[in-house]
């Protein structure tokens, strides 16, 4: 691997950029590997970097049906955050958050993580009840939390509609001030750059048709490329995981649902933090390159489509016009949608099966990208050792039976939850 | 957008209706706790056809059974439910 720094940048700038190295192999399967991990997302590859980083695990492969970072990575709207309610969430993505701090050091790739603040609007009396409680639940678990005034708000985001008469009013808001965003693709490249680097065989366009079961056992995959044998098998394909455990006869607490994300064309900067609110279902950033990113609610029925409806985007860009009136006069230039895993209590899945050698990370509904490195961190834990990390314990798939669901929007048995 | 034919009322557009669940996950009332587990959290997710618990609820109301494709969003079937009688 060719490292970046001042001096490489400068000497290939020099070179016409003509001399940069593959960023990673394109290696053929072997024949068997100590760990597999299906799904070349950001938590796939992220999984086998710190495998091979942390628990010196020797032959890891991660095994793509696509191309990586092709699937729910390359979707979303980049946001990073750890300023949840549920405290083992708090922990989870915490845990997550102080990772990325220092991931693009370590990756040796920059991944554009912007700590650029992520703002929670409060728009009544009792928006800023709830805010104030989250923020107090918030610091007793040691996240930063700040309650702001209006006045605060308006110095932040002059661009919102802050009139007595908005359709939301603004009363406050509670910032998170290491919340922010991060490019996303290069959150795929860089851990596949360094896992790569580590000796990690990244398999794209190798599809798993089918699981090698011996005694009950998981003993590896059969792809499209061949049938591959691995010591263990981690599931870590958000979006299909109902559909790769069905390989195994598992059926999961997971149906596959659809949210729907937009950019407006290019502006100057108006936008340097991230806006979400307590009452309506809006969030928006800007992007590096100046588009005004917007996700909302999804669409509520089971899809693998990837594409959402029109009623949606106006709902959106509805809310959206209504924080930030200014965006009225953008022009949306994308908009698409990411298949997400939806679990019954809006809370990610970290764990072992029912089969022996077969472990399952997914689950995240439409909050999985800011959990990414945590999540690679966690499930590499899992995989190298059998045991879930303690962080990881209460997000187990046996939870649901047991009635130890962890319920962030209160909203009981039903896959619509965040 | 989806458009569903309600038995009760003809074609409207989906944003009347609401998705509950999917037919295989609907509780019985007398049921043994491994079983309720079993019903309310698994699930088959498959990318095809899936028959499917909605409710045109901006509309008549009613609960209706759909065959609907989970990938093209074909609608095979809309269907009154429970087959008989009133909606329990």
């Amino acid at each position: 691997m060719k490292r970046f720094s001042a001096l490489s940048l400068l000497r290939a700038g020099l070179e016409g950029q003509k001399r940069w190295p593959r960023h990673w192999r394109d290696p053929e399967p072997a024949k068997h590997y100590d760990v597999i991990v299906i799904g070349g997302g950001g938590h796939g590859l992220a999984t086998a970097y710190y495998l091979a980083r942390t628990h010196g695990v020797k032959s890891v492969a991660v095994i793509e049906k696509g191309w990586i970072g092709g699937g729910n990575t390359g979707r979303n709207t980049t946001i990073v955050r750890s300023n949840y309610r549920q405290p083992q969430l708090q922990r989870l993505l915490e845990y997550s958050l102080q990772t990325w701090e220092t991931l693009s050091d370590e990756l040796n790739y920059n991944l554009m993580f912007s700590q650029r603040g992520a703002v929670f609007l409060g728009h009544s009396d009792g928006d800023m009840v709830k805010l104030a409680e989250r923020g107090d639940s918030l610091r007793c678990a040691g996240i930063d939390a700040e309650l702001l005034s209006r006045d605060q708000v308006a110095r932040l985001a002059p661009c919102l509609d802050l009139s007595p008469d908005a359709r939301f009013p603004v009363l406050g808001g509670l910032i998170q001030k290491r919340g922010g965003t991060a490019r996303h693709d290069a959150v795929a490249w860089g851990f596949a750059r360094a896992a790569d680097a580590l000796g990690v065989d990244v398999i794209q366009n190798c599809e798993v048709t089918g699981f090698s079961m011996t005694g009950g056992r998981v003993t590896g995959v059969r792809t499209t490329r061949g049938d591959i044998g691995a010591g263990r098998v981690g599931i870590c394909v958000a979006g299909n995981s109902g559909l790769v455990a069905g390989l195994a006869g598992l059926k999961l607490p997971i149906e596959s649902h659809l949210l729907q994300a937009f950019v407006s064309e290019p502006v100057k900067p108006m936008l340097d933090t991230v806006i979400m609110s307590q009452s309506i279902h809006a969030y928006i950033s800007q992007s590096d390159k100046g588009e005004m990113v917007v996700g909302g609610d999804p669409d509520h029925y089971p899809t693998y489509s990837q594409r959402g409806s029109p009623h949606r985007i106006e709902e959106v860009a509805a809310q959206a016009i209504s924080l930030i009136p200014a965006m009225s006069r953008l022009r949306m230039l994308r908009c698409w949608a990411g298949t997400t895993d939806m679990s019954f209590d809006g809370s990610p899945i970290i764990g072992p099966t029912p089969i022996d050698g077969l472990y399952l990370n997914g689950g995240w509904c439409y909050g999985g990208f800011k959990a990414t490195p945590g999540s690679g961190r966690l499930y590499a834990h899992l995989l190298a050792t059998g045991a879930s990390h303690e962080i990881a314990a209460p997000f187990g798939l046996d939870r649901f039976e047991r009635g130890a669901t962890i319920d962030e929007a209160g909203a009981g048995p039903a896959p619509q939850a965040r | 957008m989806m458009l569903i034919a309600c038995p009760h009322c003809g074609p409207r557009a989906h944003t009347e209706f609401s998705y509950a669940r999917t037919m295989d996950a609907i509780l019985p009332l007398a049921v043994s706790a491994a079983d309720a587990a079993r019903i309310l959290y698994e699930r088959e997710n498959p990318r095809g056809p899936s028959q499917e618990l909605w409710r045109h609820t901006h509309g008549c109301r009613s609960w209706l059974r759909l065959t609907r494709h989970t990938a093209t969003h074909v609608i095979t079937e809309v269907a009154p439910w429970p087959p008989t009688g009133t909606p329990g």
